[in-house]
């Protein structure tokens, strides 16, 4: 947002700073580079190719759990991954989010009878955004991106709400 | 082939599994070591399942001295989701849905080798339009995963710009495949008996105006990362996988091309409309990530010509042959094939005469590749190692299965 536009030159804004960081961070949700399966595919690289666009948005990859804010749980967790999963989530700085992407990071999807596929990423970490799909679309999760942007918006007003009761 | 695995791989090394890192295979590059009589203590190096180089989830052990390594191992089972173990609960025309989540960036040639496999135990015989829109369809994936290799490779070796310029492409492709099928990427078109659809209305103008302009791209694209001089000097003479350690390790598709082997399961055992289209394989001279490169490349190219012959003489008929709802075909036991973007996707079914096969195996191409990368990678730098992870083009979806 070109924040000129709002005000004229010379001008100054007052913005409580927890608003300020929340405007910030959801204006710049980098997510790591984490491809699971088919939906990274899809999530991770058609959605940062030309034609869709992550970066418009702000959200653009990192390569190092240390400096992400969204994992993008693109793909199925079985066992075996499910440690990883748990440990990136932990390497992340708070605050951080996760989009569980595609039927099987949901649910288990078309693998759920599998006993070495985990039921849903959920059941390891916590989810902020589901999206449904096998594979969803890119847009799908361009949208669901733009719920996360909604919901850490609205944390910060229930928070704000909160505190002045 | 004249040498024996024993020869080339050096006696005990596959019995004992042990890496003598002390003698590579001949041609490989080997980083200067011990200068001045300095060496360093070995560091073992994990890599992966998160990074960004290793395309899906693969997991390496490295063992390196200094810059160099000396021994390398590969982890795979992290997206093992069972593909094999859950065909035995579906039925048969459920089981394309899984084929398409194996190799999931050319879900075509998965379905196709499972259609083949199913239709040859139920003696079935396909319409000739069918066997045309299904290497219409295939061609087209092979487009489609070649270019996200294309990107990819890029981006190993640190361009971006080739990565953009691919999907560009790959989504103009997708769009077609989408009118295809319906999907953008899970297609479940081809299904025993032959493909869910005739080609849409007006797909055909479709693809010819791809076509066009495709050719011109795909210079555009060889001379963005081929004509690079730091691209080159960075694939050129590494990863050498010679003809000996290719058909050792099983490798088929563009690596085993690469290093001169004259296989495609398109030409060998022709499939399809192989038969009546007129292509040519490439063929690769050394073996190294840079021949792979210009293999695949040149793929893409046919891949091209082909879809311009396949549209032009697309016969007419029915676009699938009479199938019952529930299929249960005869008891038996067979193996069908086909050249997948990666190599030879082959499938193996064994029927008790039931609704759900009794078992199903899968033979994807890239386990082998993944193997084969334990005995290229010593001898080479850190630096190395994405770029010939990358030049070999594995899939971890039907490594693992």
């Amino acid at each position: 947002m070109a924040i000129e536009k709002l005000t004229g030159e010379n001008s100054m804004i007052f913005i409580r700073s927890e608003q300020l960081f929340d405007f910030a961070r959801r204006n710049s949700l980098w997510y790591i580079a984490f491809g699971i399966a088919c939906c990274a595919i899809e999530g991770l690289m058609s959605a940062s190719g030309p034609r869709f666009d992550f970066d418009r948005m702000g959200v653009f990859f990192r390569n190092s759990p240390r400096q992400a804010d969204v994992m993008i749980v693109a793909g199925t967790v079985n066992k075996k991954m499910a440690e990883t999963v748990k440990r990136l989530y932990d390497q992340m700085p708070e605050p951080k989010w996760v989009v569980a992407m595609g039927a099987c990071a949901n649910t288990g999807g078309p693998f759920r009878e599998y006993p070495n596929v985990v039921l849903g990423v959920d059941k390891i970490i916590p989810v902020d955004v589901y999206i449904p799909g096998c594979p969803p679309r890119p847009e799908s999760v361009q949208y669901a991106f733009i719920e996360l942007q909604k919901k850490i918006a609205k944390r910060t007003e229930e928070r704000l709400a909160a505190r002045n009761k | 082939m004249t040498d024996t695995c024993e020869e080339t791989l050096g006696v005990g090394l596959l019995c004992e599994g042990q890496h003598d890192p002390g003698t590579p295979p001949a041609g490989l590059r080997r980083a200067p070591s011990g200068v001045d009589g300095l060496t360093t203590e070995h560091l073992i190096i994990n890599m992966g399942p998160q990074h960004p180089s290793t395309h899906g989830v693969l997991r390496m052990l490295i063992e390196v001295d200094g810059e160099e390594i000396v021994a390398a191992e590969v982890s795979v089972g992290y997206l093992h989701r069972g593909i094999e173990k859950l065909a035995e609960h579906r039925r048969y025309d459920a089981i394309g849905t899984l084929m398409d989540r194996g190799d999931y960036v050319s879900g075509m040639m998965g379905e196709h080798a499972f259609a083949m496999a199913a239709e040859k135990l139920m003696e079935v015989e396909v319409p000739r339009k069918a066997h045309w829109l299904r290497s219409l369809a295939s061609e087209l994936n092979r487009l489609a995963s070649h270019l996200v290799w294309y990107g990819t490779f890029g981006l190993d070796t640190g361009g971006m710009g080739q990565f953009l310029y691919a999907m560009r492409d790959r989504e103009a492709l997708l769009d077609i495949l989408e009118a295809l099928s319906g999907q953008r990427m899970m297609f479940n078109y081809i299904r025993p008996g032959g493909v869910v659809a005739d080609l849409p209305l007006g797909l055909e103008e479709k693809i010819r105006t791809f076509l066009s302009t495709f050719d011109m791209y795909l210079e555009e694209h060889d001379q963005l990362l081929g004509g690079n001089e730091i691209f080159q000097s960075r694939v050129k003479g590494i990863g050498v996988i010679d003809r000996g350690i290719a058909q050792c390790f099983g490798l088929t598709g563009a690596n085993l091309r690469a290093a001169g082997v004259d296989f495609d399961v398109r030409k060998a055992r022709p499939y399809a409309a192989y038969q009546e289209l007129d292509f040519e394989v490439p063929l690769g001279t050394k073996g190294d990530a840079w021949d792979r490169y210009m293999v695949r490349m040149e793929e893409m190219r046919q891949s091209a010509r082909m879809i311009a012959q396949l549209i032009d003489g697309m016969p007419e008929g029915p676009h699938t042959a009479k199938v019952p709802r529930v299929i249960r075909p005869n008891a038996g036991e067979v193996y069908a094939s086909v050249e997948s973007s990666r190599g030879e996707t082959g499938i193996h079914l064994v029927s008790d005469g039931t609704e759900h096969p009794y078992r199903m195996h899968y033979r994807g191409p890239s386990l082998y590749a993944a193997q084969a990368l334990e005995e290229i990678l010593p001898g080479h730098l850190i630096a190395d190692v994405v770029m010939i992870i990358g030049s070999t083009d594995i899939m971890l979806g039907e490594l693992d299965r």
